[in-house]
């Protein structure tokens, strides 16, 4: 084994010399700092193992790491030019890891103000790391005059520095303006450019400013020499033009942009070329001159400029299809790129803007060489496909079978996962694929090597298989997971079958045999879960099977363990009570519905779907709202908690966000606020609140203080009314705190006493919605049945103010804040009738399911039934539906 | 013969003597430090760590530390201990309130294992001040008398004059060469 990892080495070329080391020992030899007189060739190669070990990850443990630094000072008394570089870099490794690391500061000071002009930039760096707030008053005088020293290094580094130093101690580095000014106007390149990057960061929050540097550069009373300094100009010109809208046509800032397309650097007129094909609401005059640019850069010999601009151009394909006409024919002779990367955006720049006939010649192109291509470009050709099914969904069946092509080949995840998408995304949105789609997949699974794809697609065929014309045919496929592969595809596919089970009744006699030769399996969890669904599925009662297979347990898990654990804690004789458990959201369509506007809009950035985020919101907020004591005390956990709602203008002194957190008896309203005066104190911060009838303020919580730049909550607890139609209204808000005028520099306040102070708050609105917490219901007849036997109230309603059956649809859905269930929110295109399943939790665990049947005449005439297993809720919604 | 090549050594100055510069802030460490090294006053600011330069008296070459007085640095003074051949201690003569906090840190300091080889040299600084204490009061302030086992020797400077500076050097230079 030695012998051959000494071959191994030996055909590496020499190998690596740090390849073996180890902490400990290297943490050993650093002792050896400690000897006097220095051995500076020693010391230089012991640093070297330090930093080479800090490189790869290795990590110190606080004492270690101080160990090694006070080890480490002690080569200061070397003169050694090599070793005290090293020195520079070791203390900047380790100056987040150790501690007391300030005890340099004096060192480094003097080297950076000495006559070694090899030290001095290193020691700026150097400095600048160990340095925090407190510390950096004692150095400032001299960051000021290194900024503007004669050496360019040096110069740079501070400035460098500076922009680090911001993070920590913004207020500071202002001050340091006048000698960033002067910078700028520096010979050098590289410090002109980071003189810019400084002075744009310290004035980027006050925009005058902004537009009076640019001003200033534009108008040539300060020359900028360095191309990455106008690269940086266009940029911050192009931010200051978005935030002005659309008022910028004949802006001075947009003819500095469009000059600089004439500019003698390819690197800054690549810029502006990119700035302006990606402004909003520009004209074809405007485009026109940056697009021919780009298509210059198509037929340059240079590769990397041909992939800027036709990587520029597949950006912009989907909002400028007319400028990109122009370009058609030179992306066309760049589809035979030598370099795959090019050839590759280039024809999914022309699939995005091709007519529907040019497909299936593209496709062609694409599949001669997908296989060459790396991963991130297969992914960006994917997305290609998936906007493309979306915009013809005729030219399905040539897509899909590319696709599957693609699933076969190798690839990673990620790849695998956007294929996935891509055809779980045609499935649901064209009806036609949906057969051919999921045969695809099932022959996918038989090859898959990535379990969470498997479990993924096992679980849609379980879902969709059941509704297709011959469910049986997916038996099989699902049947050979079970065989072959490891313990959590078997699951799935135990889980998958059962919904066939449930859902085909033909079917059910084999599937129980399946799954009774699933109970012999020896993975415990697959066993477990083919006795539970072989019990359910043999008592033959399709009530309990939609109870307990389709439509299962709707609660929020991580809600129900905390809920149980505490049961557990102090048990009770009261039994558990599940319906104390707010359902989760239902997040899962409205991602999809997300990701495929993103898709539609032909955007190449779209990614799998993550995690979703409403899920770790609601946590975030329930463990937040817990650590207060007055709301943690509250009866039953946090139900659902609505989207912030501003209720301030946006650019005003204070900005008050209100969240509502919807308690089974109470009402919790969080006050976000937000203090944009930098010369201003804010204490004792609460919003007077004027409640409409019914509601009772139970406790109001002050947010003691707030700073400038900072946001803090304050928080008011109301009972809701017994009278749930009370529940609904408006309630006056003022935000009340006491004022303490401060210092804008220091943002301490210049005297003891404040004077009160108050500003108006626009209404917070208390509506149905918010009470209501979504749940998805994947049968929703089923459940619609079995509710037969809740209260029923129903009612005719006319809602002359919507013109179409979309509209209608979207706003019911969003009025009632209800979750719709079988995609049943998307209407057929030529229907003049539809009908629209809702279903939802109302607080304190109230079932709650609507049928709306729509018409459309001349306005849009709704008949509302409500199904609630509480007559009052019913009532509530008919009643406020008017 | 192995006499002859700690002559020849010496001679040459191969080895450098390790000095430490210890005392309160403000005491004037720094100021002495390159009043010895150039020969000038320079201005200086607190030091926040260490400085530590080569000097050279009269062919004897020193590797001196000048480590920084304020409360928030003494607890470092430590970590520069080892392998020390002399401590020179500053004493800010004009400042009554603070002597016993020095005598203080120096007695606690003198504790130190590692220091117990070190040749100890007490600067009575600032002597060009009105109204400053003798080195006969700071010699008694510190409690000098109680020191046992231990060369040493108090010396009246004046860091910003130059006074006495040289006297100290020639006492030490002596007394680390006698020591070997």
């Amino acid at each position: 084994m030695a012998f051959k990892r000494d071959k191994k080495e030996e055909e590496d070329g020499g190998g690596n010399i740090f390849q073996n080391l180890e902490k400990t020992s290297v943490l050993q030899e650093a002792r050896t700092f400690n000897d006097t007189p220095v051995n500076p060739r020693k010391c230089t190669h012991i640093l070297t193992k330090i930093l080479y070990l800090l490189n790869q990850g290795e990590q110190l443990g606080s004492t270690e790491a101080t160990e090694v630094f006070f080890a480490v000072t002690k080569l200061f008394q070397s003169k050694d030019v090599v070793l005290r570089r090293m020195v520079y870099l070791g203390i900047k490794e380790l100056s987040s890891l150790a501690e007391d690391v300030i005890i340099v500061t004096s060192s480094l000071t003097k080297d950076m103000t000495g006559r070694e002009d090899l030290y001095r930039a290193a020691a700026i760096r150097a400095l600048c790391s160990i340095t925090d707030v407190t510390m950096l008053q004692s150095i400032e005088r001299y960051m000021k005059q290194a900024i503007v020293d004669r050496n360019s290094a040096v110069s740079s580094a501070a400035l460098v520095s500076s922009l680090h130093l911001t993070k920590v101690a913004g207020e500071v580095v202002k001050r340091w303006v006048n000698e960033a000014q002067e910078a700028a106007n520096s010979d050098s390149i590289m410090v002109q450019y980071h003189a810019l990057g400084v002075l744009y960061h310290i004035r980027k929050s006050d925009r005058l400013a902004v537009t009076k540097l640019v001003a200033k550069f534009k108008s040539g009373r300060m020359s900028l020499k360095s191309p990455f300094a106008i690269c940086l100009v266009i940029r911050i010109v192009s931010k200051l033009l978005e935030e002005a809208g659309g008022e910028w046509a004949e802006s001075p800032l947009f003819d500095f942009v469009e000059s600089c397309l004439r500019h003698k650097s390819e690197t800054v007129i690549y810029e502006a070329a990119h700035a302006i094909v990606n402004m909003k609401n520009t004209t074809q005059r405007e485009l026109a001159p940056a697009v021919s640019v780009l298509q210059l850069f198509c037929t340059s010999p240079k590769p990397t400029l041909r992939f800027a601009a036709v990587r520029t151009l597949n950006k912009v394909a989907m909002s400028h299809p007319a400028a990109l006409m122009a370009c058609n024919c030179d992306l066309e002779s760049l589809i035979t790129d030598s370099n795959r990367s090019i050839a590759t955006l280039a024809i999914t720049t022309l699939l995005k803007t091709g007519a529907e006939s040019s497909v299936d010649r593209l496709m062609k192109q694409i599949s001669s060489f997908v296989c060459e291509i790396s991963d991130e470009f297969k992914i960006v050709v994917v997305q290609a496909i998936r906007a493309l099914c979306l915009k013809f969904p005729r030219k399905h069946s040539v897509l899909m079978n590319f696709l599957s092509t693609m699933l076969r080949d190798e690839g990673g995840l990620e790849y695998k996962a956007s294929i996935a998408d891509t055809v779980i995304t045609i499935i649901e949105e064209n009806p036609d694929a949906k057969e051919t789609g999921l045969a695809h997949l099932c022959e996918f699974i038989e090859d898959c090597e990535h379990t969470s794809l498997a479990v993924r697609i096992l679980h849609l065929l379980g879902k969709e298989g059941p509704k297709t014309k011959q469910p049986s045919r997916y038996i099989r496929f699902i049947y050979n997971r079970v065989i072959l592969e490891k313990a959590v595809v078997r699951g799935a596919a135990v889980a998958a079958m059962a919904q066939f089970g449930a859902a085909c009744p033909d079917l059910l006699p084999n599937i129980l045999v399946l799954l009774a030769r699933c109970q012999m399996d020896s993975d415990d969890e697959v066993r477990d879960r083919a006795t539970y669904y072989h019990t359910i599925l043999q008592c033959r009662d399709t009530l309990i099977a939609n109870h307990y297979i389709i439509d299962t347990l709707q609660v929020s898990l991580p809600i129900l363990e905390k809920a149980l654990y505490q049961y557990l804690q102090n048990p009770s004789p009261i039994p558990f009570d599940l319906k104390s458990i707010p359902p989760p959201s239902a997040v899962a369509d409205d991602h999809v519905a997300a990701s495929n506007k993103i898709a539609a809009e032909g955007s190449i950035s779209s990614t799998a779907p993550k995690l979703s985020k409403p899920q770790r919101e609601e946590n975030y907020y329930a463990t937040k709202l817990n650590n207060i004591p007055e709301i943690a005390n509250l009866n039953g956990p946090l139900f659902c908690s609505s989207e912030p709602v501003q209720l301030t203008e946006s650019e005003t002194e204070y900005v008050v966000r209100c969240i509502k957190h919807c308690f089974p008896h109470h009402l919790v309203l969080q006050f976000e606020c937000l203090n944009t005066l930098n010369d201003q104190l804010l204490e004792n911060v609460w919003v007077q609140l004027e409640p409409s009838e019914g509601y009772e303020v139970v406790h109001s919580i002050p947010c003691p203080r707030l700073q400038y730049g900072e946001s803090a909550s304050t928080y008011i607890i109301l009972r809701f009314p017994d009278q749930l139609s009370a529940t609904i209204g408006n309630f006056g808000a003022t935000l009340k705190f006491v004022v303490k005028d401060c210092d804008q520099t220091t943002g301490l306040p210049d005297t003891e006493e404040g004077y009160d102070d108050e500003y108006m708050l626009e209404d917070v609105e208390v509506s149905l919605s918010d009470q209501i917490q979504k749940v998805s219901k994947a049968n929703f007849g089923a459940a619609w049945e079995e509710a037969a036997g809740y209260c029923e109230m129903e009612d005719m309603y006319s809602l002359a103010s919507m013109s179409s059956l979309e509209e209608a649809v979207a706003n019911v859905t969003a009025f009632l804040g209800m979750q719709p269930a079988e995609r049943s929110d998307k209407v057929p295109q030529g229907k003049s009738a539809h009908t629209l399943f809702l279903s939802g939790f109302f607080r304190g665990g109230q079932q709650v399911l609507v049928r709306a049947k729509l018409a459309l005449a001349d306005a849009v005439t709704m008949q509302l039934t409500v199904r609630s297993t509480d007559q009052r809720v019913a009532e509530l919604i008919t009643s406020t539906v008017g | 013969m192995g006499g002859l090549l700690s002559y020849f050594r010496n001679l040459l100055g191969s080895r450098e003597m390790r000095i430490l510069i210890l005392g309160l802030d403000g005491a004037g460490k720094t100021t002495i430090l390159y009043r010895l090294q150039v020969g000038e006053v320079v201005t200086t600011i607190p030091t926040i760590g260490f400085n530590v330069e080569q000097v050279t008296y009269k062919n004897l070459k020193f590797q001196v530390w000048d480590l920084g007085g304020q409360t928030s640095i003494r607890p470092y003074w430590r970590c520069y201990y080892s392998n020390t051949d002399a401590i020179i201690y500053v004493v800010d003569s004009a400042d009554k309130d603070r002597i016993g906090i020095s005598k203080d840190e120096l007695l606690y300091m003198l504790r130190e294992e590692e220091l117990q080889g070190a040749i100890l040299v007490v600067l009575a600084n600032k002597q060009d001040m009105d109204g400053c204490m003798s080195v006969a009061e700071v010699h008694q302030a510190l409690g000098l008398d109680a020191l046992k086992n231990r060369t040493f020797q108090i010396f009246k400077t004046s860091a910003v004059k130059g006074e006495g500076l040289d006297s100290a050097m020639d006492w030490l230079s002596n007394a680390i060469q006698n020591k070997k």
